[in-house]
């Protein structure tokens, strides 16, 4: 671990080996460990190929979370289906694991529709957020519904570190202690908020706010896939069966720029971007695998299908898409059109006709 | 028949909703034990349980973010906001969530939730207790935004709103909160939406809304007593806002004065001035006036009589349009 983090919760080192007697409680088959492995091998196809189409022009901007792919799906891999993930708009591999669509994911970064074509209920993954740290409080108001229902469901609230300054993250944590809402905050510490380091954000450790909300924080190598979904599924399961929030902070790094808008190299020491290259967690995972005999040429093989599929279905489905329908603006603004809107309607249709 | 006041309305329109669907939850500051600083959340908590009314920490943007995550589980959150002048914490939720959720997911995850919001000043608060923001929220696309004038009004309103698809705005004129009307809840209700005309007139059109409404219905009597006899509007509904019933009445009169606490500048009369300008201009003989708060931060309590519009400043203005 780089400095300053020591105390982050690994299972598996840089070299891809397994701390076995902290791995006892992770009871984990292999199909799961293969499945891990290849959801992220998919995250990190997904991404490159959002960037290489927004280069492209295909998409108008996109931020990249390469780097963050093992605290992502680790993450994501612990809820069941019947939870709700409530993102930042990082998120890409949080989505692929929770089934979006990446299609109706990216159409948001082509700029086709606010809050993406897919259905957040239905798939259990709220719509891109942007302003910072406003999710919070939905996956708590939410949390605390599913509890008023008596249901199983958890909410998981995705964040960044700059997310961790903004009073909706302190209204959301204490609003969850308060209430005990079944709910997980994961924030993932990629050490920057576009170009301002964590250390100018906050001086005390991110987990440890955890206490004066008065639950459990705890920070784990978000590079290590493993760590990250034991700490996650835990702290899931104390949502899920005791009604008490977890603030997991997930201690990673942003390996690309803010989003493709962004010029790093005006800010990010090209040192510390190597060395953290060197704890790339796909990489390390890998390694693990392959020398546990279960990432076999076949199995890679197949793997890489998946991944060359999913990229090949999404350049196919973004490409060229069509605008919508400017008819569309003003559908859903209230749940019945006022004369207003129907006016408005009329002569922006109109206007659209005479071009 | 008997006599009901506007804070009995509003907390009898609760007391059904939290009756009648087993999903609406009450949540504000202070709205539990103590029955909110308005007592319009009086006993509920008493009747339904702290589970189904309950006091929240003490965070704006909280009470609004959290009552959006109620919403999309499918509860219907009546949020209460003390007061007009702490609504502005949670602006940024208001906007970029509440507002547009609708939106964003396409009809898929609506987020039906009803803020409560006591405004506007004439009770001799403290700075931050008096204030008019309806205008913020008129301007931003998803809201409606609702003014009841009177006790019946407020029952039937909040009553709607509650059941409304749509996020809803609510707000109370707390000047208004201890007048009485004799009337039966619920008798004559008139859909969210419409305005009413609540006096007849020929002379010139009087809108308004909120404790704005008794103001010009005031001065509908001073001048009726001068021969002039001038017609008053009740919004009720700033957003949706009911044109046909304003634009009918300035055909019939040629004239309109709009009347609101809330400052001149970008204030919803500029609204309902250049939509009536818009519509019926041949029918005017008048320009369309405003009487409105003055361009300045709400005053202390001792001055504040020369920022509400009084029924003097209102006379002003009808005399200045019958004579154009
Ligand atoms: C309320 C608000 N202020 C500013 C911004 C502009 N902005 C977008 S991302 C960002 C940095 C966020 O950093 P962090 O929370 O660490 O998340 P990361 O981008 O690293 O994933 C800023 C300042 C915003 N989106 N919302
Ligand atoms: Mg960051």
């Amino acid at each position: 671990m780089t400095d300053g983090f020591e105390d982050a919760v690994r299972l598996l080192d840089p070299s891809g080996r397994l701390d076995e007697k902290a791995a006892e409680a992770l009871d984990l088959k292999e199909d799961d460990l293969l499945e891990l492995f290849r959801l992220m091998l998919m995250t990190r196809r997904a991404d490159l190929e959002s960037t290489a189409l927004q280069r492209q022009g295909e998409l108008a901007v996109y931020p990249p979370l390469i780097g963050q792919e093992a605290a992502q799906v680790g993450s994501a891999y612990a809820l069941e289906p019947g939870d709700f993930a409530f993102p930042s708009y990082r998120e890409l591999g949080a989505a692929l694991v929770k089934g979006v669509d990446l299609v109706d994911y990216l159409h948001f970064y082509r700029g086709t529709w606010h809050g993406g074509t897919y259905d957040p209920l239905e798939t259990r993954f709220g719509m891109v957020a942007v302003p910072i740290a406003s999710q919070i409080l939905h996956a708590v108001g939410y949390a605390y519904g599913s509890k008023l229902d008596g249901s199983r469901d958890v909410s998981m609230a995705y964040f960044g570190d700059g997310a961790t300054s903004q009073g909706d993250f302190h209204e959301g944590c204490n609003f969850a202690a308060v209430f005990g809402a079944p709910v997980v905050f994961f924030c993932q510490n990629n050490q920057w908020a576009i170009s301002v380091p964590v250390s100018k954000q906050t001086v005390a450790p991110i987990y440890r706010k955890a206490e004066a909300y008065g639950f459990p924080g705890i920070r784990v190598d978000g590079n290590d896939v493993l760590a990250t979904y034991l700490v996650t599924r835990q702290a899931v399961q104390r949502a899920r069966t005791e009604q008490v929030p977890t603030l997991i902070e997930a201690v990673t790094y942003r390996l690309g720029p803010h989003s493709t808008a962004d010029d790093a190299g005006r800010y990010q020491p090209k040192e510390q971007v190597e060395q953290w290259r060197e704890l790339d967690p796909l990489d390390r995972y890998r390694k693990f695998l392959t020398e546990r005999g279960l990432l076999t040429e076949e199995v890679k093989k197949g793997f890489d299908e998946d991944a060359n599929k999913l990229a090949a279905h999404i350049r196919s489905g973004i490409v060229g898409a069509p605008p919508p329908d400017p008819g569309d603006l003003f559908e859903w603004v209230f749940s019945e059109k006022t004369k207003r809107l129907e006016a408005q309607e009329k002569e922006l249709l109109e206007e659209a006709g005479d071009q | 028949m008997s006599e009901v006041t506007m804070a009995q309305a509003l907390n009898e329109a609760l007391r059904n909703s939290l009756r009648d669907d087993e999903s609406v939850l009450v949540l504000g500051e202070d709205i539990g034990k103590l029955g909110g600083v308005f007592r319009i959340t009086e006993n509920l908590q008493e009747e339904f349980g702290p589970t189904r009314v309950f006091d929240t920490p003490l965070a704006e943007s909280g009470i609004m973010g959290f009552s959006l995550g109620l919403a999309l589980r499918g509860y219907r959150p009546v949020a209460e906001i003390q007061f007009d002048g702490f609504i502005y914490p949670s602006f940024n939720q208001v906007v970029s969530h509440v507002a547009k959720h609708r939106f964003r997911s396409r009809g898929r995850a609506p987020v039906p939730l009803v803020v409560r919001v006591p405004f506007a000043g004439g009770i001799g608060a403290a700075e931050h207790h008096s204030e008019s923001p309806e205008a913020y929220f008129a301007h931003t696309a998803g809201l409606k935004v609702v003014v009841p004038a009177t006790p019946l009004d407020a029952f039937d309103l909040l009553t709607q709103a509650i059941r409304d698809p749509d996020p809803v705005f609510f707000f109370e004129p707390k000047s208004r909160y201890w007048s009485k009307e004799d009337s039966e809840l619920g008798a004559d209700s008139l859909a969210m939406g419409n305005a009413r005309v609540v006096k007849q007139g020929d002379a010139c059109t009087l809108i308004a809304y909120g404790a704005m409404v008794p103001r010009c219905l005031e001065t509908a009597t001073a001048a009726s007593e001068d021969g002039v006899e001038v017609e008053v509007i009740d919004l009720r509904s700033l957003v949706p806002f009911d044109l046909e019933t304003c634009a009918k009445s300035v055909e019939k009169t040629g004239r309109a004065v709009v009347v609101h606490e809330a400052p001149l500048t970008a204030g919803f009369g500029a609204e309902v001035a250049a939509s009536l300008a818009e519509s019926a201009f041949l029918h005017l003989e008048a320009p369309i006036l405003r009487v409105t708060g003055y361009d300045i931060p709400y005053p202390p309590a001792k001055v504040e009589e020369h920022y509400v519009p009084s029924v003097d400043r209102i006379l002003g203005a009808i005399d200045r349009v019958l004579s154009f």
